[in-house]
């Protein structure tokens, strides 16, 4: 098959992402890399909440009077819409609709980098306040378990970016439609991840 | 693209194989690379036994004695099992399920690099400074402790190599689950193909916990994190569960692979199908699942109480069930075979006592209480040489011979093929019984020297001298490989003459597009059904002949691997300070994400092999089983 | 012809004694062997072995009847050479015995495993107190592991030894175990198996002790380090004295006294002088104290089995040790003996005086 080719809105097929085999073994080796990547913020939950709280003798910084939570719900507000705007990407990825997807796309990066910025402004925040990464093992862990996130936004934002630059010139076609799907998978993964943190961190640490 | 046929220059085989994306030649690179980590670790470990030859001896110091045994350790499950199983994995899956490459041909060979380039890493610790010196398993206090940058290699080492580990699982996930020829069913697939798949689930699910257990102590080490620093609220206890959660599975990761190539050795040397095809494939699922949920047995003696210890006692026996199942139906498959003893049968044929004698010792430890006095001692040593010699190794040197000829195209000689058998098989038992003595009578592992007098001396004789036994082996079966090398005599498809499975319908070599037409599996053992009948086509065939799409080469994964590589030594010496230090980090990770950004952006479509190469090369013979 | 069949004479008779050897030294030294319980830990433990061997062996000759049958039976020398087995799928009522058989096995194992795993962890009666008011009903003791040297604290009695452990016979022993470093590990072979000393918790467990050690060739137990924790952990070694109870009240009352005893001879005393300058800093003389110490205390050195927990207890080796202890323990922080006297080496009859007050200092009879 030709991954070049040419479609129009009524030839493109319903699954453009599994359409070639080569997009089929991206989609299944994508998923495996979601399941690893469950297992990687899996150990780093487990140990966060191992250690959370747990510092040197005498240590005043507790995860209950720390947290902002208005800035993090405010956070988790805009990473969910995000998600929502590449849904709305994908679906017009499904219908072939170039341009419509690039909009939808470049709105999900423009929520994405705002998240990212209120992330770098938090942490300051928490910095300015005492608490650095080497604090003590709470701090190390939450920064560790809440950064890996936000780097995970950052390639996200990345990937994003230089999908629409590379393709905005030739539209869309068999060879890249699974790399625009993926993406945006990769990206509800993030968000998913996400709603743990803001559960698991956040809403836990401010009720003890 | 008919060029492939042609000699090369020795540059030229060498920018080949820098660039390949052949799943073939991706193997021999394991092979080889793994064959030397193999090399090297076996020194390592004649260096301990030499040590410990005697009582109060000074051949090594203390330190160095704790280094060699670390090294030992770390590049035997890191840097040759599992390397050279991948090597089998890659060189005999594809051509297993009927496929013409992996899914991920570039990855695979990314898988490689990283894995190459995190091995050279932890071994030039013995150049800069020392090596790692707290165990293979590390554990954080001892680790934390350590003055040199001994434990960097080891952490950065790691991380580097276990990316590629990684991408290898997947990608072998992938290519079993979306590129099996038609008619080639989950239940119809070879029991190495079978083992891959379960082996490679298990590194995609235990090889991330190690990950961040590295990650830690890498960031516990360099950037002042405070994970398992008990003064400032750390825990060392994180670490043993992170890395057994990891290390347990990673035994199966070694194991699994080990026993499909057994069940095809049984198979094929006593022409008789699987026993019990479906229970071996039932239990290796099995013993995948609960290789996740025993890793506490290795914890014991840590305090997590009496209710922790049981229940991971119990579900550690349980793995004894589905083992049982296995050896009872290899057993039942020779039986009422036609045995022929090659030289690798007798691995196969040897591998079952061996490997009885560990499975059996591994219940004793399995009970918690017991294992209070097996624990650390030397029994355990015993015990864990007997899984990982008595069947990892067995099972390397087994497919080694085995898959020779359809890797290499020539035979290695059968009878330095039994001389390496059986002093290295003489010389295990030699070795590793009598350290189960060793252990009850309560001499500790990891001790660089014993006091005399204890009751020890005469039993670390006579295991250190089993140890020369084995390197004879060792250095026989290198022998062989330089001497069938020379003589080069090629060999046809199906060399052992009773190959039962596809990649014995096609040359050894086989040509790079694997199969000139995929063929249609009608059956377990399909190309022995196909040989029952009489099939003069080889096989039958699912497609005309037609052109064939071929994934190009690239180097990309190389350059990734190699600026991972040289950011790792930024990393390294970030916390002395060096002034290039942070900018080395930083440039190698901006250059190996800037290889990733070309590789994404430049569109690589591959290209077509046309049908009249193949025709000619089917002219050849070269192609199928054609007669 | 002759000398032929003596020189395979002597070979029989050199295999017949090596196999001999094998065998004698099969059980191992009583003061360390898992093979010769001297407690009740140890002993369940060694019950445990026995059971399991029983059940796996019956596993193994099963396995082997089948094996060495079919390899026999079915060579193709023997079945012929254009033998085509038949290719039999396999027998779904195989597979239930060799699952359920095991399983059985494994019931078999598992009960006594459940049982004892919670009857050696149980630490309830640890700290009751005794009837008549007057502390407990058992010892305890706090066991400090440190880079190659062991600490025990008695807090009942207010006393701390190092080095070797001194245990009642005939009662229960209760330990607190930690680690002031790095993770060690607390075993004592022939007494029960062992349980980690962890930096971040204190663990707790109990053996018992059924032998005076007295009996012993050596007069002490073996103790190790079981956990990898630097260079010298080959020699992280501690020795165990089991003294019947009245010998071990005497034991604890001779450790009670604070009066020091009066240090005799001119060298011992010149000993006392240096020890003063040069070592009180770190080591204490007097058993009475706390643990958690930064050296070992000496308050028992004379009495001791050996020096530095491996080497022969003889004054040679306390002077080597105290001229350059990194040679006899890689990684210790014992400082050498030039840095100990001020930067000059310690004279051979400095070293000799600090032998001699060392050896003196005792607490037994």
């Amino acid at each position: 098959m030709d991954v070049n080719k040419k479609y129009t809105p009524q030839s493109w097929p319903d699954h453009p992402e599994t359409a070639t085999l080569e997009g089929k073994n991206k989609f299944v080796g994508f998923w495996l890399l979601i399941a690893a990547e469950s297992i990687t913020f899996a150990s780093l939950f487990a140990t966060y909440l191992a250690l959370k709280d747990k510092g040197p003798s005498g240590m005043d910084m507790f995860a209950k009077d720390l947290y902002e939570l208005p800035l993090v719900f405010a956070m988790t507000m805009i990473l969910l819409t995000s998600s929502l705007t590449s849904v709305y990407a994908m679906y017009h990825m499904k219908n072939h609709n170039f341009k419509a997807m690039q909009a939808w796309l470049g709105i999900t990066v423009l929520l994405g980098a705002s998240f990212l910025g209120l992330e770098i402004y938090e942490f300051n925040h928490y910095v300015h306040l005492g608490f650095g990464y080497t604090h003590s093992a709470f701090s190390s862990a939450f920064f560790t378990l809440v950064g890996v996130h936000g780097a995970h936004v950052l390639f996200g934002l990345g990937w994003f970016v230089s999908l629409m630059i590379r393709n905005s010139k030739r539209g869309l076609n068999m060879y890249n439609a699974p790399k625009f799907y993926l993406a945006a998978l990769y990206w509800h993964f993030i968000d998913v991840v996400w709603v743990f943190i803001f559960t698991v961190v956040y809403l836990m640490g401010v009720m003890g | 693209m008919s060029s492939y046929a042609q000699k090369k220059g020795f540059g030229a085989t060498i920018w080949d194989y820098m660039t390949t994306v052949d799943h073939k030649k991706i193997a021999i690179l394991y092979l080889i690379s793994g064959g030397i980590f193999f090399l090297i670790g076996g020194v390592e470990a004649l260096l301990i036994r030499i040590q410990l030859a005697t009582a109060g001896s000074d051949f090594l110091s203390a330190g160095t004695y704790n280094e060699v045994l670390t090294m030992h350790g770390t590049t035997m499950i890191f840097l040759a099992a599992m390397p050279i199983l991948l090597a089998f994995m890659n060189a005999i899956m594809p051509l297993q399920i009927g496929a013409r490459d992996v899914a991920f041909p570039f990855l695979n060979s990314l898988g490689f690099w990283l894995f190459s380039f995190g091995g050279l890493f932890l071994n030039l610790s013995w150049f800069m400074g020392g090596a790692p010196d707290a165990g293979w398993t590390n554990y954080a206090s001892l680790a934390l402790a350590s003055e040199t940058h001994g434990i960097d290699f080891y952490s950065l080492g790691l991380t580097i190599s276990g990316f590629g580990t990684l991408i290898s699982g997947i990608n072998f996930l992938v290519t079993i689950i979306n590129m099996r020829a038609p008619g080639m069913t989950y239940m119809r697939m070879p029991l190495f193909t079978w083992t891959t798949f379960v082996a490679s689930a298990l590194i995609l699910l235990a090889f991330p916990p190690l990950t961040v257990g590295v990650f830690f102590m890498v960031f516990d080490r360099m950037f002042g994190a405070n994970f398992f620093e008990v003064t400032m609220g750390g825990n060392t206890i994180i670490w043993e569960h992170l890395f057994w959660i990891f290390g347990h599975p990673e035994v199966y990761i070694l194991i699994l692979p080990a026993f499909g190539i057994f069940s095809e050795i049984f198979s094929i040397f006593s022409r008789k199908r699987l026993f019990g095809y479906s229970a071996l494939v039932f239990a290796t699922i099995l013993i995948g699942f609960l290789g996740f949920m025993v890793w506490a047995h290795h914890m014991f003696t840590v305090g997590l109480g009496p209710t922790a210890n049981a229940i991971f006692a119990l579900a550690t026996m349980a793995i004894a069930v589905p083992t049982g199942v296995k050896i009872f139906n290899w057993l039942l498959t020779i039986w009422g075979g036609s045995i022929s003893f090659t030289t690798p049968m007798m691995y196969a044929v040897g591998f079952i006592p061996s490997f009885v004698a560990g499975g059996v010792t591994g219940i004793m430890q399995a009970i918690a209480p017991l294992d209070y006095q097996l624990h650390d001692s030397y029994f355990i040593v015993a015990h864990f040489h007997y899984v990982i010699v008595g069947g990892v190794v067995l099972g390397i040197l087994a497919a080694t011979h085995l898959y020779w000829p359809k890797m290499f195209g020539t035979m290695l000689s059968e009878k330095l093929g039994k001389w390496t058998f059986w002093t290295f098989f003489i010389g295990f038992h030699l070795t590793f019984f009598i350290q189960h003595f060793l252990g009850l009578l309560g001499m500790p592992r990891r001790v660089y020297t014993f006091v005399g007098g204890q009751g020890w001396d005469l039993f670390n004789l006579i295991s250190s001298i089993g140890a020369a036994f084995m390197a004879i082996g060792v250095i026989i079966l290198l022998v062989n490989v330089v001497l069938t090398t020379i003589k080069n005599e090629r060999v046809g498809n199906d060399p052992w003459g009773d190959g039962r499975t596809l990649e014995w319908s096609i040359p050894s070599p086989p040509p790079f597009y694997n199969f000139a037409q995929t063929p249609l599996v009608r059956g377990l053992d399909t190309y022995w059904i196909e040989k029952m009948e009489g099939n003069k086509e080889g096989m039958t065939y699912s497609e005309p002949i037609g052109d064939i799409h071929m994934p190009n080469g690239s180097i990309i994964p190389f350059f990734i691997s190699f600026f991972m590589f040289v950011a790792a030594f930024g990393a390294l010496y970030f916390p002395d300070g060096k002034p290039w230090a942070l900018p080395v980090l930083i440039i190698g990770l901006a250059l190996m994400f800037g290889c990733m950004v070309i590789r994404s952006l430049k569109d690589d479509h591959g290209f077509y092999v046309k049908k009249e190469d193949i025709l000619k090369d089917l002219e050849g013979g070269k192609t199928d089983g054609r007669k | 012809m002759k000398s032929m069949s003596k020189g395979l004479k002597k070979w029989r008779l050199f295999a017949l004694m090596s196999a001999l050897l094998v065998f004698l030294a099969g059980c191992g030294r009583e003061e360390i062997s898992t093979l010769i319980p001297a407690g009740k830990v140890a002993q369940d433990q060694f019950n445990l072995l026995l059971l399991s061997t029983a059940v796996m062996t019956l596993v193994i000759v099963v396995v082997s009847i089948i094996y060495v049958l079919a390899i026999v039976k079915f060579r193709r020398s023997k079945v012929g050479e254009d033998m085509i087995p038949e290719q039999v799928e396999g027998s779904a009522k195989l597979e239930a015995i060799w699952t359920g058989i095991p399983i059985v096995l494994l019931l078999i194992l598992a009960v006594p495993t459940v049982y004892s795993t919670f009857d050696l962890a149980d630490v309830s009666s640890m700290d009751v107190q005794a009837e008549d008011g007057e502390g407990m009903t058992n010892v305890t003791v706090n066991v400090m592991a440190n880079l190659y040297w062991w600490e025990f604290e008695y807090p009942e009695f207010g006393i701390v030894t190092s080095q070797e452990l001194v245990v009642p016979v005939g009662e229960r022993v209760y330990f607190n175990l930690a680690a002031a470093d790095v993770k060690h590990s607390f075993w004592i072979p022939s007494i029960g198996g062992k349980l980690d000393t962890n930096t971040d918790n204190v663990n707790t467990f109990y053996l018992e002790f059924d032998r005076a050690s007295s009996e012993l060739e050596d007069g002490v137990f073996y103790g190790k380090c079981a956990e990898l924790c630097g260079p010298s952990h080959a020699l992280m070694d501690f020795k165990v004295k089991s003294l019947p109870a009245d010998e071990f009240d005497q034991w604890v009352t001779a450790m009670q006294d604070e009066q020091a005893a009066p240090v005799e001879g001119e060298m011992a005393q010149a000993g006392q002088e240096l020890f003063e300058q040069s070592c009180i800093a770190c080591h204490a003389t007097s058993g009475v104290g706390e643990g958690g110490k930064t050296s070992p205390n000496l308050a028992t050195f004379g009495d001791r089995n050996r020096v530095a927990g491996y080497m022969e207890h003889t004054e040679e080796n306390v002077k080597n040790w105290i001229e350059d202890p990194q040679k006899y323990k890689p990684g210790n922080i014992m400082p050498s003996g030039k840095e100990l006297n001020g930067g000059e080496d310690f004279t051979e009859e400095e070293l000799d005086a600090l032998a001699a007050y060392l050896m003196g200092l005792s607490v037994e009879e």
